[in-house]
């Protein structure tokens, strides 16, 4: 048994400022650590004087516990207050001894992209499906039928020797390669009840040699609406909210009187790009029309009954425009440059 | 089809201040789309000079130079640059005589290649302006000489501006002409259009002349062959204009018309003919009248004969060809091009005249066959005002009596099938229906007429009967295109349609796109490829035996096929990427392959348009089409990452095309399965046939792997490139329509690793199918984690270690029960292939 101290307001003063005086001396964490069983534990002064309370007579525990209680708490206190500092003191030494050099990161995983005209596909095909519109597709190649004789391209007119058609051998197969999408318009209105809206976009072909603006492979999107009372005014409306969603609020559309097969009456298509590099302007984005009653006629549709309208644009023209893509080139030649400037958003 | 301005102003009224640009930009609101505008390349003072004397000297290369005196001004005045009345000029031709008018470019002019005229030193003078030449003013290709003023018949005075003597001011509006309006291949047509552009009063060039009798020659229109029941020829007219001096200059304000439309002057026989054509978009030729042997039959062409055309081409007939013969035989390709034997020349004295109006299909096919698209097979395929032939044929005579000096014969013939006038019904609120704008009876009675129809108004309607130029017009759909058009498509209102509620995309659609977007965002790079291919690189990875679809007029004779196969296109790519300097790749590509389901042939299948074909038809037709199911394809070389700070190099291997795989049934709710597999075009060990399992059972999707090392080497691609190429069909077939849920247990897991030895042979995929069949259904999940062969081993056998996760949804599993489950799972790998459990 140890020596045995009076519990006085003196002693246990002592043994608290002789605690807070080794506790304040501990140069670290460490060290303050080393001090917890001889100022603090049960080997501690304090400690001590507390064992001796419970032998001490009843009437005086009351008194020499809270004397002994009160200094303990307050060198539990000045200990924690201490630890703590040495661990924030840890911590920021730890912190600094991990920094990094964040700006050169490197990047575990490498980007993707989509190609700008794929992208533009969906893109397009969202606004259409945003107006409750479905989408459509058709086989790349395609028989004549579907793609002249039910579109009103009679096979003699000069409209049809227009459209540098790509044949598959033998000519007399009447396979070719669809130089357009209208004829998923055709295929749309054989399989489809009426009312129809659809969008159908895709990719085309025409016998043109590859250069800054032309491609012998190119995609276009159609939108085909087939109802009853549809106008031009319908039409209007729809081209121009589909070009407000393309090129902003600013944007507007103006109809020329044109010539298609497979529309009566037809009309080309400006646009008016409030962004366009250089300065608004317009600029000529696609062609529509009504629908030609021979087409419908085609499709078992009667025209009589239902009316309705169609409009087609490049997707090449359109994002050459819009995205300010300058060489056709860039969008066949499948260089990664080219799709990773977009990324995922055009 | 391009209008000389100063000839569109005799049938419309122009503003005093019109330009090309400012005619286009009125027809382009009637639907005649801008092409461009035409002027003489030339500026700057141009003048009638004299040549006052000159002397030839004799140069040291051999060549005669003249150095003249010409007078550019009257004189005493200054010339129009400035300076003196008379200069010396430097003259290279030797065609000309003292007192002769010619064309001086003075100093300051400009020519065409902004070719600058200036005072220049050369052969020992200061040549002070030039004398042109025709073709130096773009007027011809003649540059034999200078011009002589008096060739041309005219006389002016010294020092006036060339430019009005030649017509040098003309220029032109340049429009495009769609396929329904043959009309505006003619001022006649474009004159029409500005005048319905602008409300200006348009005046008919028909009016010009008028057919005088004529008789006597022999004509006969005997068509025995006539396509689709049509007659080869509607109208034909003939005359003799007698005593012609075709030696006689062409205006020169016609000559500048005809450049400014677009044709080159020939002679002035020829170029009246090819005037009254642009003036009336209707096409005349003339014969040489005394190399004709007899009358004039037109007839189709029977087997065997040819035809000499003007162009010097012998070209061989086919029986579906009208011709223009006489008794010698063929002597003209209707409506296509005449023939040599009849052709005028400087010797002609007599002239027959024809203006004929021929059916389009006969001349749009004869025209294709021979390949000949000539000015006026452009004017018939389209369809041609069959009332304009007499017309024509009389500002021929007329042209030619005033400028050839000829004189009208009573000579002649004609022939003319009935017009036919078929009236169209046109609904009083048809066209309302049709635009959305609401149009009076006035407004479509007056449009109409505008046009040229005759309108008569019946109960709740119009009977149109179309104007002779407008064949197109046949429905009533084309007679509202008219009313809009006419007056103005900028009055139709703006309505957005409610579509009935959509379905938003197809299953397949929404598949497509989450794969697409999934590669793209697990690092690989979308690409696009033509889908033409050689016969070789089309079989790299396709059976010979499988048929292909071949272009019949490719662009490129060795990219005649379609593709069977994305990979061919896509090794290009990379190709093209690695030449560039694009070395570490992860390309993919989403599209159509073409599979014919046999060797694509002749059918006779071919229903006519604008009628709903029978069902069977219908049917019929698609199955002629050949399967052109979608692909997703994806190549990868060089490095996966590239060195970075704290980061090795990785390079890109076989594992990652196996991994386009696993992301796209990822994407579409599925999992791949792997087999061990050889196909054509891969490297024959290290390649996996693609399986996901649909509602049928385990189903091939495609192959991924690494390359045929040989197909590398071949290709200039580095060893070690890989390639996936998977059907897409395939996998949106097997795809669920709806994912079921698993529970998703809270016990705590027990997890064990299993090393087991099997032989080399046996592939891992199959012993964890083995593991996971074995271990029943506390095993939830199983990982191959390591594939150890090499020391320590026995001979031919390697260890596949598995981390094997068991879980029961009840209860805290006992490491008992998870040994158990884990022995069972031994026990069915060491049945199946003798796997055994390494200490």
């Amino acid at each position: 048994m140890s020596e045995q101290i009076e519990i006085t307001q003196n002693s246990v003063d002592s043994a608290l400022a002789e605690a807070l005086a080794a506790v304040a001396g501990a140069s670290d964490l460490t060290a303050l650590r080393a001090l917890r069983s001889t100022v603090v534990g049960e080997s501690s002064k304090l400690s001590l004087l507390n064992a001796q309370i419970k032998s001490l007579p009843n009437d005086a525990k009351a008194q020499a516990g809270a004397m002994v209680g009160k200094a303990r708490a307050a060198l539990n206190e000045a200990f924690g207050v201490k630890e703590a500092v040495f661990a924030e003191q840890e911590e920021r030494a730890k912190l600094a001894a991990e920094s990094v050099d964040v700006t050169a990161a490197a990047a575990p995983i490498k980007f993707g992209a989509r190609h700008p005209l794929s992208l533009l596909q969906d893109q397009i095909s969202d606004v259409f499906i945003g107006m409750g519109w479905e989408i459509a597709e058709g086989p790349e190649i395609e028989h004549e039928w579907f793609n002249f004789d039910a579109l009103n391209f009679d096979a003699d007119h000069p409209a049809r020797a227009m459209q540098d058609t790509f044949f598959v051998d033998p000519v007399e197969s009447h396979l070719v390669l669809r130089t357009h999408t209208s004829p998923v318009q055709v295929r749309s209105m054989l399989e489809r009840e009426v009312p129809i809206y659809v969008l159908c976009p895709g990719r085309v072909f025409r016998t043109d040699e590859l250069d800054a603006t032309h491609t012998p492979v190119f995609h276009q999107v159609e939108g085909l609406a087939i109802d009853k009372g549809l106008t031009m005014a319908e039409l209007k409306g729809t081209l121009e909210h589909f070009a407000r969603i393309m090129f902003g609020p600013d944007a507007k559309i103006r109809l020329r009187p044109s010539f298609f097969p497979f529309t009566e009456p037809s009309a080309e298509l400006d646009v008016w790009h409030p962004g366009a590099k250089g300065g608004a302007r317009w600029v000529e984005w696609g062609g529509c029309g009504m629908v030609n009653p021979n087409v419908l006629m085609a499709a078992g549709i009667d025209p009589e009954e239902y009316s309705g309208f169609a409009f087609g644009m490049g997707i090449e023209r359109t994002l050459m425009f819009r995205n300010d893509v300058k060489d056709m080139h860039d969008m066949v030649e499948a260089d990664v440059r080219f799709s990773e400037q977009f990324g995922l958003v055009l | 089809m391009r209008a000389p301005l100063s000839w569109l102003a005799e049938y419309v009224d122009l503003p005093g201040d019109a330009t090309p640009e400012s005619v286009m930009a009125e027809l382009v609101k009637v639907g005649l789309e801008e092409e461009g505008a035409h002027r003489f390349e030339l500026s700057g003072p141009i003048v009638v000079g004299q040549v006052l004397e000159f002397t030839p000297e004799e140069q040291s290369n051999g060549k005669t130079i003249r150095w003249c005196q010409v007078r550019v001004a009257p004189e005493g005045q200054k010339a129009a640059d400035g300076g003196d009345d008379v200069r010396g000029i430097v003259c290279g031709a030797g065609n000309f005589e003292v007192g002769d008018k010619v064309v001086v470019c003075l100093p300051g002019a400009v020519l065409p290649g902004n070719f600058e005229i200036a005072a220049r030193k050369t052969y020992g003078h200061v040549s002070d302006g030039m004398m042109a030449s025709a073709r130096e003013l773009t007027l011809s290709d003649d540059h034999a000489g200078i011009i002589r003023l008096h060739e041309l018949g005219l006389d002016p005075k010294v020092g006036t501006d060339v430019f009005e003597v030649l017509s040098l001011n003309e220029s032109a509006a340049e429009v495009n002409v769609t396929p329904d309006r043959g009309y505006c291949f003619s001022i006649r047509g474009i004159a029409r259009e500005y005048a319905h552009a602008t409300k200006q009063v348009f005046r008919d060039p028909k009016s010009n002349a008028f057919l005088v009798h004529g008789e006597g020659f022999d004509l006969k229109v005997d068509d025995q062959a006539p396509i689709r029941d049509r007659q080869g020829c509607v109208r034909f007219v003939a005359r003799v204009v007698k005593g012609v001096d075709p030696t006689r200059p062409t205006p020169p304000w016609m000559v500048a018309r005809l450049k400014m439309a677009g044709m080159r002057s020939i002679s002035l026989v020829v170029d009246i003919t090819n005037y009254v054509m642009l003036e009336l978009g209707q096409p005349t030729h003339a014969y040489d009248f005394d190399k004709l042997t007899g009358g004039i039959t037109v007839r189709r062409a029977m087997a065997g004969e040819t035809l000499k055309t003007l162009d010097g081409q012998v070209r061989k007939l086919d029986p579906e060809d009208l011709l223009i013969t006489d008794q010698s035989g063929p002597i003209g390709l209707a409506g296509v091009m005449g023939g040599e034997s009849t052709e005028v020349s400087d010797s002609t004295v007599n002239v027959l005249v024809e203006a004929a109006c021929f059916e389009p299909v006969t001349i749009a096919r004869s025209a294709r066959r021979h390949k000949l698209p000539s000015e006026a097979s452009k004017r018939f395929e389209r369809g041609v005002d069959p009332m304009m032939a007499d017309n024509a044929a009389a500002r021929v005579v007329q042209l030619l009596e005033v400028h050839a000096l000829g004189e009208a014969n009573s000579l002649g013939a004609e022939f003319k099938l009935p017009i036919e006038a078929k009236p169209i019904w046109l609904p009083l609120d048809f066209a309302t229906e049709l635009v959305g704008v609401e149009y009076t009876a006035e407004e479509i009675t007056a449009t109409l007429h505008e046009i040229g129809c005759v309108v008569a108004t019946v109960a709740d309607g119009f009977e149109v009967v179309p104007p002779t130029w407008r064949p197109d017009i046949t429905h009533k759909t084309d007679l509202v295109e008219e009313i809009a058009r006419i007056t103005g498509y900028d009055r139709i209102p703006s309505r957005i349609p409610v579509a009935p509620p959509g379905r938003g995309l197809t299953k397949r659609q929404k598949l497509r796109r989450l794969i697409v977007n999934a590669l793209a965002a697990s690092g690989h790079t979308e690409v696009l490829t033509y889908p033409f291919l050689g016969a070789e690189a089309n079989s790299w990875f396709t059976s010979e035996s499988q048929p292909k679809a071949t272009l019949a007029n490719a662009l490129q004779g060795d990219a005649a096929q379609m593709r069977c196969d994305i990979l061919p296109g896509l090794l290009e790519a990379t190709k093209r990427n690695i030449s560039r300097g694009l070395v570490n790749l992860a390309i993919f590509e989403e599209g159509a392959v073409f599979l014919p389901q046999a060797k694509v042939a002749a059918s006779s299948l071919m229903p006519v348009g604008n009628r709903l074909p029978s069902d069977q038809d219908l049917q019929q037709l698609q199955a002629l089409i050949p399967n052109q199911p979608r692909h997703l394809a994806a190549v990868f070389t060089g490095a996966r990452r590239s060195q970075q700070v704290g980061l090795a190099a990785e390079q890109y291997d076989y594992r990652d095309a196996i991994q386009v795989a696993r992301i796209a049934a990822q994407a579409v709710g599925l999992e791949l399965f792997l087999k061990q597999a050889s196909p054509k075009g891969f490297h024959p060990g290290r390649t996996a046939e693609l399986l996901v399992l649909g509602a049928h059972g385990q189903v091939s999707i495609g192959f991924a792997g690494e390359l045929d090392p040989k197909l590398a080497k071949d290709t200039d691609l580095p060893r070690g490139t890989a390639a996936v190429e998977l059907d897409l069909e395939k996998l949106y077939a097997a795809a669920p329509d709806v994912q079921t849920a698993s529970e998703i247990t809270v016990m705590p897991a027990a997890t064990q690793d299993l090393s087991l030895e099997v032989d080399l042979g046996v592939p891992a995929a199959q012993v964890l199918e083995a593991i996971v069949e074995g271990a029943g259904n506390l095993l939830e999940n199983a990982v191959l984690v390591d594939d150890y062969r090499g020391a320590n081993m026995s001979e031919g056998k390697k260890s596949l270690t598995f981390a094997l996760r068991f879980r029961a949804a009840d209860r805290t599993l006992t490491q008992v029960e998870a040994s158990e489950s884990r022995d069972a799972a031994v026990a069915k790998a060491n049945q199946l292939f003798g796997a055994t459990l390494r200490a």
